[in-house]
């Protein structure tokens, strides 16, 4: 199966700052995709590096087997709605469309002119005096309706009240259940991530923490409860996600690809909300000092 | 034959059930109670996510569980159908049962139970008479 | 693409257009007016031999309107690239939108030519039909004053608007796709053009072909005129000409020397004119007293005109001048100068949009 986004030590810098560092992903095809991560991980960086309106300081990007926005083809198989969803304030619905259809060898008319009526938005209103969900719903029309391989969204729900956000997120998934596109989307909401997808990556602080699909990820990621423990004798299969200790009791989230075997633990169920709160809260120098203290101990 | 009214399906995040084992079990609860009967179709997938916002996966993936265990069928072309009820010969107590389901239900808000004394109340017996053995 | 960007541009041409057609309207009602003064008055100046002393009535016919006219002239290549050039890019990159152009199926490439080569020709289509209607308008005039070839009326007349307009819009566009930002474009391309079009008509302009030497006697009617003055500290007198009247000819410069082209000593002034500086201390007289250097016209009465006719014994007028005959090679040249300026910031902006912009 081919990779809908596949990076390699990617990274990018404004001057001396690393907004995305040493990123390596290999999204598959057919998954809708959360991206996931605290404000300024890096997550609005790695969708504009995909659509091609940044370039990699460091490592490589492929969308779709080809570098992103390298030919108008290219372009036409990757739709994008940008954060914010910026329009043309002083052009119409209509208009936009129009644009779509002079812009975009694939154009779907009916496609668009239907999703639109669907909406109940009037062609001659001007975009300029849309509100915040009919702006993000006209743009994703325009990104769906060129007929797109791959969909990408950068926090396209993040400035919408709660009703918008849920109309937007049902227009998104039934375009996915009868076009069959892929799609990443990036959030910080972590309740909207684990309503539409099914698979996941967790940036933070500008790099990945852990990517997978979202049964894996839940089968994998379990809470141990037990005696307080010494984290440097844990197994060399399971890693420390998370640790919180009180002078008696020790919980942690741990990352696993066997059964827990040892009988002074408590294993529980996680959320995914569980999941990703544990990688965000951690710091990545951390994680990599406990690491080291593991091998150590081999 | 379509009876012309389609379940609508509800998802509860906050619960730690799974989305697809939710729509799983209320479309079993749905056979159960006689709500939905052979030859009715299921809602398209399109339809389901189109209502509730969720993964087209986990509605293909509910649907695939509930034709493996022989209760829907897929038509390719046509839509997902139901071949075969949950509901049997006790569908008839039903009615009576309901009834007096609801005559106990007011007795305990009168004696001044809330609704999570209720529920526990009900769980506990439903366990105890389980374990032992009475149905 | 062609559709976006008209349709982008498309209230900003009807505003021009508007424009232009109401400026059209009001010199096509006022402009023959202006011939018929002017071509009365030399039939009349013919008859009555006074051509030369008296004044075209035509200069000072709707004079407003004129002013109005030189002004719009002077200041619609700035304008806009103000308001077309500099917003063009720069805008789409404060509001966001360049991230919607750019998803579309269209390269970075063709976004930039076709918004530059629209804005840009759009622009030399207006400056060129705003000159075409000044030119026209201010042709009895012009014959009047004979004058074209100056550095006040060269850059109002002709094909070289045009050429102002390409490059004020070519700036303003590339400070735009550089700065990122409309107002600091805005106001790097007022700079920019302000300096550029000094510039080139100072240091450029009269570079272009060398000038025609030509000698004319300080008491000639043809001469510009010969001017004392003195530097009022250390007593020093100078002498200058005044630009001689050779018509719809540039002057370039002018000065006094003798035959083998050396200026006049201190000792020859003196020796010319002994009661200078007495001359000048006196009330009546208008020669500079505190350093600064003006010319004070002949002709006029008193001990100057006696100081320059002993001058003009060995000493003449010595004019480098551009002749009326190179006033369409200047055109085009000043036009190719601009034009080149305004294809090299197309090419620096397709550049730095295609490969700078993160």
């Amino acid at each position: 199966m081919t990779a809908v986004v596949a990076t390699s030590g990617l990274g990018k810098r404004y001057g001396r700052n690393w907004a995305l560092s040493d990123c390596t992903l290999e999204i598959p095809q057919g998954h809708v995709v959360g991206l996931v991560g605290p404000n300024g991980a890096g997550k609005s960086t790695l969708l504009n590096l995909a659509v091609g309106l940044l370039s990699p300081s460091a490592g490589e990007i492929e969308v779709l087997g080809g570098r992103p926005a390298s030919d108008p083809q290219q372009l036409g198989r990757v739709g994008f709605v940008a954060q914010d969803t910026p329009t043309f304030a002083g052009l119409s619905v209509g208009d936009h469309l129009r644009l779509g259809a002079h812009l975009n060898p694939g154009w779907d008319a009916e496609l668009a002119e239907g999703r639109i009526a669907q909406l109940g938005l009037a062609l001659d209103h001007r975009a300029g005096k849309l509100s915040g969900g009919q702006r993000a719903q006209l743009v994703l029309t325009l990104a769906v309706a060129k007929r797109p391989e791959l969909l990408i969204l950068d926090e396209p729900v993040a400035s919408l009240d709660p009703l918008a956000r849920r109309e937007f997120l049902q227009i998104l998934m039934e375009t996915v259940a009868e076009h069959g596109v892929s799609v990443v989307l990036s959030s910080h909401l972590v309740a909207d991530i684990e309503r539409v997808c099914d698979y996941l990556v967790v940036l933070v602080a500008s790099r990945v923490q852990v990517a997978g699909t979202i049964d894996d990820l839940l089968s994998s990621h379990v809470r141990l409860i037990g005696a307080r423990h010494d984290m440097g004798s844990m197994p060399s299969n399971q890693e420390v996600i998370e640790e919180s200790h009180t002078d008696r009791q020790s919980t942690i989230l741990i990352r696993t690809d066997g059964p827990i075997l040892d009988p002074r633990w408590t294993v529980e169920q996680v959320s995914l909300e569980d999941v990703v709160l544990a990688y965000m809260g951690q710091q990545s120098g951390e994680r990599s000092s406990r690491r080291q203290r593991l091998a150590i101990r081999r | 034959m379509n009876r012309g009214m389609m379940i609508e399906f509800t998802l509860d995040t906050r619960t730690g059930v799974p989305p697809y084992l939710q729509l799983v079990q209320q479309v079993r609860r749905a056979l159960r109670l006689d709500l939905l009967s052979e030859g009715d179709q299921l809602p398209t997938v399109k339809e389901v996510v189109a209502r509730i916002a969720i993964n087209p996966n986990t509605v293909l993936k509910a649907y695939r569980e509930l034709e493996h265990d022989g209760l829907v069928a897929a038509r390719p072309g046509v839509g997902t159908f139901v071949v075969k009820t949950l509901s049997d010969s006790t569908i008839a107590a039903h009615g009576p049962l309901r009834h007096e389901l609801v005559r106990w239900l007011a007795k305990a808000r009168r004696a001044g139970l809330d609704d999570e004394s209720i529920e526990a109340l009900f769980r506990d017996s439903f366990r105890a008479s389980s374990a032992e053995g009475i149905a | 693409m062609i559709w976006l960007a008209w349709r982008q541009f498309r209230v900003q041409a009807s505003i021009m257009l508007g424009l232009l057609v109401a400026v059209a309207i009001v010199a096509a009602l006022t402009g023959p007016h202006l011939s018929q003064v002017h071509n009365a008055f030399l039939i009349a100046c013919k008859q009555a031999h006074d051509c030369d002393s008296t004044t075209d009535p035509v200069s000072s016919t709707y004079h407003g309107l004129a002013v109005a006219l030189q002004t719009m002239m002077l200041l619609l290549p700035l304008l806009l690239g103000l308001f077309w050039g500099a917003p063009l890019i720069a805008r789409e990159f404060e509001t966001g939108t360049y991230r919607l152009a750019w998803s579309q199926s269209v390269s970075r490439r063709r976004w930039v030519m076709v918004k530059i080569g629209l804005v840009v020709l759009s622009a030399m289509l207006a400056a060129g039909a705003l000159s075409l209607i000044v030119t026209w308008w201010s042709s009895a005039s012009d014959a009047a004053q004979q004058d074209r070839f100056g550095v006040a009326t060269f850059g109002l007349r002709g094909v070289v608007p045009i050429a102002y307009a390409a490059f004020a819009c070519a700036f303003g566009v590339a400070a735009g796709a550089l700065l990122r930002k409309v107002v600091p474009a805005m106001a790097t391309t007022l700079v920019a053009y302000v300096v550029a079009r000094v510039a080139v008509a100072l240091w450029v302009r009269p570079h272009f072909m060398s000038p025609v030497l030509s000698s004319v006697s300080l008491l000639s009617p043809n001469s510009g005129g010969t001017g004392f003055s003195i530097n009022a500290g250390s007593n020093a007198v100078t002498v200058t000409a005044g630009p001689p009247i050779i018509p719809n000819a540039w002057v370039v410069s002018s000065k006094i020397v003798d035959g083998a082209g050396q200026s006049p000593t201190q000792q020859v002034l003196q020796k010319v004119c002994p009661n200078l500086p007495g001359i000048a201390s006196g009330p009546a007289s208008a020669v500079g007293q505190s350093g600064g250097v003006h010319a004070v016209p002949t002709g006029g009465q008193g001990a100057f005109p006696q100081c320059i006719t002993k001058l003009a014994v060995h000493y003449h007028e010595l004019a480098a001048y551009q002749p009326a005959s190179r006033y369409w090679a200047f055109q085009g040249l000043e036009t190719g100068v601009f034009l080149v300026l305004a294809v090299a910031l197309a090419a620096l902006t397709l550049w730095w949009v295609r490969h700078r912009v993160a």
